[in-house]
């Protein structure tokens, strides 16, 4: 067994999957809300331990994942801890965990029929509150909100906003950094700043 | 509980809820099918709500259940105990204590605030169940926002009773794009639902969906201009607080037919009689 | 009267319950029943109570019958919420039920076959007038053995197959090999529902519900012609393959009844005419369920084969959203509990529109003076 392995998952599996579950619910809830996971993680290089807790929360043998190349290296700790069905094709997987942001378009957007079966992009950056700001604006919000995120690439307000004209199609996103994530939930309307 | 885990689900039934609970969120009111469990509670006595509940509730919070806006009708009280039992979690009467509340059939008169999350029990999320039983037809009616069913009901009843004769359970459109079923809470409570402050969770075990309003949400009930939705309450005041803007219980008093009305939500009646309101049937024994 | 806001409704729940087990155990004079004479005795309420409580442990069955008081739909209840919070260790292999411990077997479709004709018991042919020797404590003397007949007994339908007379078995994955069956207790009903999922949902049915509707295709609501190809009862081996040995393991034997139906043959320019499957299965000794489970099975696929679907037994989203007990039940019964805040609004709806149709037919009155 490989040390990052033997790196726990959560210190106390169902208080802490509770609480990031909570934390995650209220980002969702309130786009552009930052939301902190708190202490009980320890995660294995490259995850940051809010991406792992996320992935730790939701994923498990009944879902499947996708791991861009540049966190490949947490394969085998998430295999281990949550059971989860790696697969190579990002378009296929429900939670596609990543650090460079995927082309938002190639992911699986459910159907309208089904728009609950689209993928949720977990997306690992390196900061909020520095790096360009974004204008929230849809359900959860009485005002709109101000994020700022760091590493998402050029041109993602517009990539999000053909995202959002699918609706009720469409990816949702967990942006982590650190023990901390912010959620843009497919309904929220972005626009750069 | 001796055997059993937290809140009484397990972790792989928690993920599967919690999953469905953000996919719900995405989409304000669109009904996400989930993998609701046989629960030790019956279908229909609030399997779903119970099923939100656990998969939200953490060692911290406060639950608070009402049933009928009551949380000493014997069903709330039966779920309250099932959680300080299975959970440990404190439990209170008290709606501004409360982080969660689990409902049957009222909203709290007390205004929610952003802190707190209200997680309603439904026996039907299919808002169009009346009028087309097939989930199979509506499915492809909500994905094509193909509403005309509804106002078609709507249009008939404003033509035969000169109003629109729902009283409860009355539908809305969220987020300007889902018809959902608010769940048979009265119609007077619907205006509550728009744009309020506390996360709103929906559970239908037997069903077997979950939907959700985030907060802040746009949820209009169904109207026409010159027919604009009317929120009904008994034209009274509370007998015990003397409140004349609340959602009240008429109580059969005697065979001769006299009646006494009462609020429904029974914290907010306790509370108000604590600040000193009375009403006209008040008594010192009632005033507890 | 005065009026006075109810408390006590924890106390009044803690009554009822007391008085409920009170009531459960009956008057203390009579020696109280147990699970294992429940289990052995009453062996039919056990096996319902399993199959439609989706969870094969005799014990548990009987348990779940004594604390129900016999109210087999209660104890069903009962063993669904205890299994939903089983973890799960491993799906079985495939039941091979044609190497099923024969206890009962007969065909109404050949007069003999290999193996033969195996009555087993049966109710079929007591006549039935009430036994009242049964009033007293009685052993009844010991049923007639013979020596095993080891020789396997083919399926009736694996023998009108060698001729390609019946359609073949549909494999579970037949479609769609990598996929697994249909769980019902882990994915809620979605459509078109598969035939897995279908004989799923009608394996944990009510038998009474599947019963009436598997009467109604017979009585001309969406019929099939079914002939009784074959019914056996008896005990199979369950099998699981643990990934990290490789080879099936025998972990235990269930007792299971099967019903094979064999229906009107259906042909087109393709297929040649031949005879059609309804299957059932059920847990335990339940002969009436498993025979009503293939007659609904074939009515649902109408469909599939082509046939008009005018029946309600035909009707998959009706059959599958209504045949479930607890799920019916709980919604039955969740009518009493209180309404008053809906009803309330009801009231003075309908108080209005009384007020209004007043105001209308007086003015209607005035302008007539």
């Amino acid at each position: 067994m490989s040390d990052a392995i033997a790196i726990p998952g959560f210190a106390d599996p169902v208080a802490d999957s509770q609480r990031a579950f909570r934390a995650v619910l209220d980002a969702m809830a309130r786009p552009g809300r930052i939301a902190d996971l708190g202490e009980g993680l320890r995660a294995p290089a490259p995850l940051d331990p809010a991406t792992a807790a996320v992935a730790l929360m939701l994923a498990d043998q009944e879902t499947t994942v996708a791991l861009d190349g540049a966190l490949r290296d947490a394969a085998p700790w998430l295999s281990f801890h949550a059971g989860v069905t790696l697969v190579d094709d990002p378009t296929r997987a429900q939670f596609v965990i990543a650090s460079i942001c995927p082309d938002l378009g190639s992911l699986d957007a459910g159907t309208d029929e089904q728009p609950e079966t689209s993928a949720t992009l977990i997306l690992q950056v390196p900061g909020f509150g520095a790096g360009p700001g974004y204008r929230l604006s849809g359900p959860g919000l009485e005002n709109p909100a101000i994020l700022h995120v760091q590493g998402l690439p050029d041109g993602f307000a517009a990539a999000w906003q053909a995202n959002h004209a699918r609706y009720p199609r469409g990816i949702d996103v967990i942006l982590c950094v650190g023990n901390r994530v912010a959620a843009l939930p497919r309904s929220v309307s972005v626009e750069q700043l | 509980m001796e055997g059993y885990n937290f809140a009484y689900l397990d972790e792989q039934t928690k993920r599967m809820i919690r999953r469905a609970i953000l996919k719900a969120v995405a989409v304000p009111g669109h009904q996400v099918p989930f993998g609701s469990r046989e629960m030790p509670l019956p279908y229909g006595w609030g399997t779903g709500g119970i099923q939100v509940t656990a998969s939200i509730l953490g060692a911290d919070d406060t639950l608070k259940v009402i049933d009928q806006g009551a949380d000493d009708t014997t069903n709330a009280v039966s779920i309250r105990r099932f959680f300080a039992r299975t959970a440990g979690v404190r439990t209170t009467t008290r709606t501004a204590e409360a982080t969660v509340i689990q409902t049957r059939h009222r909203v709290p008169e007390t205004p929610l605030r952003e802190d707190q999350i209200i997680v309603y029990q439904v026996p039907q999320p299919e808002p169009l169940s009346r009028l087309e039983p097939s989930r199979v037809q509506t499915k492809i009616m909500h994905a094509l926002g193909e509403y005309g069913l509804m106002h078609v009901k709507l249009y008939e009843d404003v033509a035969r009773y000169g109003q629109v004769s729902i009283s409860y359970d009355y539908p809305v459109m969220v987020n300007g794009r889902h018809l959902m079923a608010p769940s048979p809470i009265p119609a007077f409570d619907n205006p509550k639902l728009d744009r309020m402050p506390a996360l709103q969770l929906f559970g239908a075990g037997r069903e077997k969906r979950i939907y959700a309003v985030p907060p802040f949400t746009s949820v209009r009930s169904l109207d026409f201009d010159d027919h604009p939705f009317r929120a009904i309450r008994a034209p009274h005041a509370c007998g015990l607080c003397g409140a004349t803007d609340c959602y009240l219980d008429e109580v059969v008093v005697d065979d001769r037919g006299k009646r006494l009305f009462v609020c429904s939500d029974t914290d907010h009646c306790a509370t108000r009689r604590e600040a000193g309101h009375s009403g006209a049937d008040s008594l010192p024994e009632a005033a507890e | 009267m005065a009026y006075v806001a109810v408390k006590g409704g924890e106390r009044a729940i803690d009554n009822a319950h007391a008085w409920l087990a009170e009531q459960r155990r009956g008057d203390t004079g009579v020696p109280e029943i147990a699970p294992r004479q429940i289990a052995e005795q009453l062996g039919r309420a056990v096996d319902r109570a399993m199959a439609e409580g989706a969870i094969y442990d005799r014990g548990l069955g009987a348990l779940a019958v004594k604390q129900a008081q016999g109210d087999l739909i209660e104890a069903a209840f009962l063993l669904r919420a205890y299994r939903t919070t089983l973890p799960r260790f491993a799906y079985s292999l495939p039941l091979d039920t044609g190497a099923m411990h024969v206890a009962r077997r007969i065909s109404a479709t050949f007069k003999d076959l290999p193996g033969g004709q195996v009555l087993g018991p049966t109710y079929d042919y007591t006549h039935r007038l009430l036994d009242f020797t049964l009033e007293q404590e009685a052993s009844p003397p010991a049923a007639a053995e013979t020596e095993t007949d080891l020789a396997p007994m083919p399926r009736v339908q694996d023998i009108l197959a060698q001729e390609g007379l019946i359609e073949p078995d549909a494999l579970p994955g037949a479609d769609d090999p990598g996929k697994p069956p249909a769980d019902l207790t882990r994915e809620p009903l979605s459509f078109p529902a598969g035939r897995d999922a279908r004989l799923q949902a009608l394996a944990r049915a009510d038998e009474g519900f599947v019963l009436a509707m598997g009467y109604s295709t017979q009585r001309g609501y969406g019929g099939s012609h079914p002939f009784a190809g074959e019914i056996r009862m008896g005990e199979v081996a369950i099998e699981i393959e643990p990934p990290e040995l490789g080879f099936a393991i025998d972990i235990g034997d269930i007792t299971l009844t099967e019903c094979q139906m064999v229906n009107q043959f259906a042909g087109s320019k393709t297929v040649p005419p031949q005879f059609t499957r309804g299957y059932g299965l059920a847990f335990g000794h339940c002969e009436r369920k498993a025979m009503a489970m293939a007659l609904a099975d074939r009515a649902m696929r109408a469909a599939e084969l082509g046939e008009d679907v005018t029946a309600p037994a035909q009707n998959i989203e009706f059959m599958l959203y209504h045949c479930d007990n607890i799920e019916a039940t709980g919604f039955v019964e969740h009518l009493k509990l209180p309404h008053y805040v809906d009803f309330q609004s009801e009231l003075e709806n309908v108080r209005r529109m009384r007020a209004e149709h007043e105001a209308a037919a007086q003015a209607t009155r005035k302008a007539a003076e």
